[in-house]
C-alpha cells in the first residue's frame, strides 16, 4: 500500500513539472517574444486602462517577478478578458467545457461500442470478405481528414436525407448540474452526426487494435491451453483474449482522449457545436488573445490530467507493475 | 533495392498498382495545371461573378463549359482543382522535405553523439509528440499570424519529430554493424562515415514514413485552411476549395464542396496506398 502511495506521488510530482514546464513556456511566448500588452489588452483601450493594465500584470517588474505574477494570477483562473465577450476568458472556456467534453465522451463510447466487435470480428476472420472489408474501412478512417467526413456527414445525412441537424446544439438540460444535451431526444438528435464524426478515426484506431491483438493472442499458449481444456469459445475470446487486450486498448483510447478534445477544434467548428474547440477559433479569427492564451492553459492541463489518469490506471490493471506490496517471505524463516 | 525491383514490387499488388497510377495521374494533372485547365483560377479578370455557382454541366457566359460548376466567385471548379491541386501538392511535399531535413540531421546528431545531445532532442521530440499535430500547428498560426511561409513553418514544426526518432533508431542499430566497423578500422574520418556509410542506410524506413506523411501533411494543411487558418484565400488550395463551398452546402450546392473534396479523397487515399506498399517492400522485419 506505501508503495503504492509513493508511485502516485512520484506520478503527481511529474505532472507538476511538466505543468510548470509548460507554464513557462506559454509565459516565455506570452511575455517574452510578443508584447503582453498587444496580447492581453484590447486593442481599443484607453491609456489609462493600458496603464492600469500594465500595472496589474507588473511590466515595470524583472521577469521572474512577472512569471511569479502571471502563476499566481494563473491559479486563480485570472487570466485577463476577453476583448471579445469582455468576460473573464477562464470562465468563457470552463463554460464551453461540458458541451465539449459531452461531444468527446460521446464520440469515445461510439468508438468503443462498435470498434471492439468489429475488431473482434476481424480478428477472428482475418481472410474472410467481411474481415477485409473492416479492415479497409479502417484504413479509410485513418487517412481521411476530419473536417471531410463531416461534411460528408452533413451532406448525406442532413442535406440529401434530411434526417439530421446539421448544426448546434440542441436544447441542453441540467443534469447533475451540468448543462448536457443527452437529456432529451432533440439533444441527442443533435449530437449523433459530431460525436460520429469524432468517433471516427478512434474507431479505425481501436478496430486495428483490436484485431492485432486477437490475432496475436489466438496463437499464444494458454489460448490453446484453454481450447484443448474444452472451454467454449465464447469463454475463451471473453475471458481470455479480451483481458489480455484491456490494457494496450485503454492506454490507447485514454490517450487518445487528448487528441478526441484537439480533434473536437475541428468537428465543433464544422457542426457549430458550441464547445471551447469552436470558441478557439473563433477567438484566433478576431484576435482575442486572453482567450487563446487561457485556452492553451487549459489544454496543457487537461493532458497532464489524462496522462497522469493512464498512467495510475495502468498500474491499476496491470499487477506486474504494481510495487510488491509485501517483502517475500525468505524459505524457512 | 533498386528502382526495378521496387517497380517489380508494385505490381505484384493490384492495390499497390491503382495507388501508384492514379498518384502518377494526380500528379501530372497538378504539373499541368497551366496548360489543361480551361480558366487560370487566379486570374481576376477572366472572372465573371455573373457566372456564380453554376451547376456542373452548365456553360459560362463566354460559352465555356463548367463540367465541374462554379462557384461564388463564377470560378470554374475543374480549374480550381487543378490549381488547388498543385497548391495542395507543393505545400505537402515542401514541408516534408524540409522536416525531412531537419529530422534527419537532428536524428542522426543524437544516435552519432548520444549523451546529453541525444537526451535533449529526443526529450523535446518526446514532449511534442505527446501532443496532437493540429493542435500545435493552431497554436503556432495563432501565436506566429497566418500566411503561406507560416503555415509551412507549422508543417514542419509538426514533423520533424516523427523524422527525428526514426533516424535515430535506425541509426543506433546501423551503428553497431560490421560495415562501420570497417570503416573506423580504415581509419576513415568521422563525417565521412556517417554522410557515406551510416546516412544512406537510414534512408529507406524514413522513405516509408515521408510517403505517408505527404498524405498527412496534405490532409493537415487542408484541415487547418477549411478552418480559415491556412493560406491565402487569392490561391486556394484544396481545403480553401472546400470550405469555401461549405456555406453553399446545406442549401444544395453541393458541387463548389464536394469535387474539391473527391480530389483530397484521390489524393491521400494513393499516397497511402503507395506508402503501404512501400512499407512492406522495404521493411526487412515483413518479408
Amino acid at each position: 500500500m506505501l508503495g503504492m502511495l509513493v508511485l502516485i506521488a512520484r506520478r503527481l510530482g511529474q505532472s507538476a513539472l511538466v505543468l510548470l514546464v509548460m507554464s513557462l513556456l506559454v509565459f516565455v511566448g506570452v511575455f517574452a517574444i510578443g508584447d503582453p500588452l498587444a496580447i492581453l489588452v484590447s486593442p481599443d483601450a484607453t491609456p489609462e486602462e493600458i496603464a492600469r493594465s500594465a500595472r496589474e500584470l507588473g511590466l515595470q517588474q524583472p521577469l521572474w517577478q512577472q512569471y511569479l505574477l502571471f502563476l499566481q494570477q494563473a491559479l486563480q483562473g485570472n487570466l485577463g478578458r476577453s476583448f471579445a465577450h469582455g468576460e473573464p476568458a477562464m470562465a468563457l472556456i470552463l463554460e464551453r467545457l461540458p458541451a465539449t467534453l459531452e461531444l468527446a465522451i460521446s464520440a469515445t463510447v461510439i468508438a468503443i461500442v462498435l470498434g471492439i466487435p468489429l475488431g473482434l470480428w476481424a480478428g477472428l476472420r482475418p481472410r474472410s470478405l467481411s474481415g477485409q472489408s473492416i479492415m479497409a474501412g479502417s484504413i479509410l478512417g485513418f487517412s481521411l481528414p476530419t473536417f471531410w467526413v463531416g461534411l460528408m456527414l452533413i451532406m448525406l445525412f442532413s442535406v440529401w436525407l434530411g434526417w439530421l441537424p446539421a448544426s448546434g446544439r440542441g436544447p441542453v438540460q441540467s443534469v447533475l448540474g451540468l448543462p448536457l444535451s443527452l437529456g432529451s431526444s432533440e439533444g441527442w438528435r443533435h449530437l449523433l452526426l459530431p460525436a460520429l464524426n469524432l468517433a471516427l478515426f478512434k474507431l479505425a484506431l481501436i478496430i486495428r487494435l483490436v484485431r492485432a491483438g486477437c490475432i496475436e493472442a489466438l496463437r499464444q499458449d494458454y489460448v490453446r491451453f484453454a481450447r484443448a481444456k474444452g472451454l467454449h469459445p465464447r469463454r475463451i475470446i471473453g475471458v481470455h483474449v479480451l483481458k489480455n487486450l484491456l490494457l494496450p486498448l485503454i492506454t490507447v483510447i485514454g490517450l487518445e482522449f487528448g487528441s478526441v478534445i484537439a480533434f473536437s477544434i475541428v468537428t465543433e467548428t464544422i457542426f457549430a457545436w458550441p464547445g471551447m474547440g469552436k470558441l478557439l477559433i473563433d477567438s484566433i479569427n478576431v484576435l482575442d488573445r486572453p482567450v487563446i492564451v487561457a485556452y492553451l492553459c487549459i489544454i496543457v492541463l487537461l493532458f497532464t490530467l489524462i496522462n497522469l489518469l493512464v498512467d495510475l490506471l495502468y498500474v491499476l490493471l496491470d499487477p506486474r507493475l504494481r510495487p510488491s506490496t509485501a517483502t517475500p517471505q525468505r524459505a524457512g524463516t | 533495392m533498386s528502382a526495378r525491383e521496387l517497380l517489380r514490387g508494385f505490381q505484384r499488388s493490384h492495390l499497390a498498382m491503382a495507388g501508384l497510377s492514379l498518384l502518377a495521374l494526380l500528379l501530372l494533372l497538378a504539373l499541368a495545371a497551366g496548360v489543361i485547365a480551361p480558366q487560370n483560377p487566379y486570374d481576376l479578370a477572366q472572372l465573371d461573378i455573373t457566372d456564380g455557382r453554376l451547376p456542373p454541366g452548365e456553360r459560362l457566359g463566354s460559352g465555356a463549359l463548367a463540367l465541374l460548376g462554379t462557384d461564388d466567385q463564377g470560378r470554374d471548379m475543374l480549374s480550381a482543382i487543378l490549381y488547388g491541386l498543385r497548391i495542395s501538392l507543393l505545400i505537402g511535399t515542401g514541408s516534408t522535405l524540409l522536416a525531412l531535413a531537419i529530422g534527419l540531421t537532428l536524428g542522426i546528431t543524437a544516435a552519432w553523439h548520444g549523451g546529453w545531445i541525444d537526451a535533449l532532442i529526443m526529450r523535446v521530440a518526446d514532449i511534442q509528440l505527446s501532443f496532437p499535430a493540429i493542435l500545435i500547428a493552431l497554436v503556432l498560426l495563432a501565436v506566429f499570424g497566418q500566411g503561406s511561409d507560416k503555415i509551412l513553418l507549422a508543417l514542419v514544426a509538426v514533423q520533424w519529430a516523427y523524422y527525428a526518432r526514426t533516424v535515430r533508431a535506425t541509426a543506433l542499430v546501423e551503428r553497431g554493424r560490421e560495415y562501420i566497423e570497417a570503416a573506423r578500422c580504415l581509419a576513415l574520418p568521422g563525417w565521412r562515415i556517417l554522410l557515406w556509410h551510416l546516412l544512406p542506410n537510414c534512408l529507406p524506413p524514413l522513405i516509408v514514413v515521408a510517403t505517408v506523411q505527404v498524405a498527412s501533411a496534405i490532409a493537415l494543411e487542408a484541415t487547418l485552411s477549411f478552418l480559415g487558418l491556412g493560406l491565402p484565400i487569392t490561391e486556394p488550395s484544396l481545403g480553401l476549395l472546400i470550405a469555401n463551398g461549405f456555406s453553399y452546402l446545406l442549401s444544395g450546392k453541393y458541387w463548389i464542396s464536394l469535387f474539391p473534396g473527391l480530389a483530397l479523397l484521390l489524393l491521400i487515399v494513393s499516397l497511402n496506398l503507395v506508402g503501404d506498399r512501400l512499407r512492406d517492400l522495404l521493411d526487412p522485419r515483413l518479408q
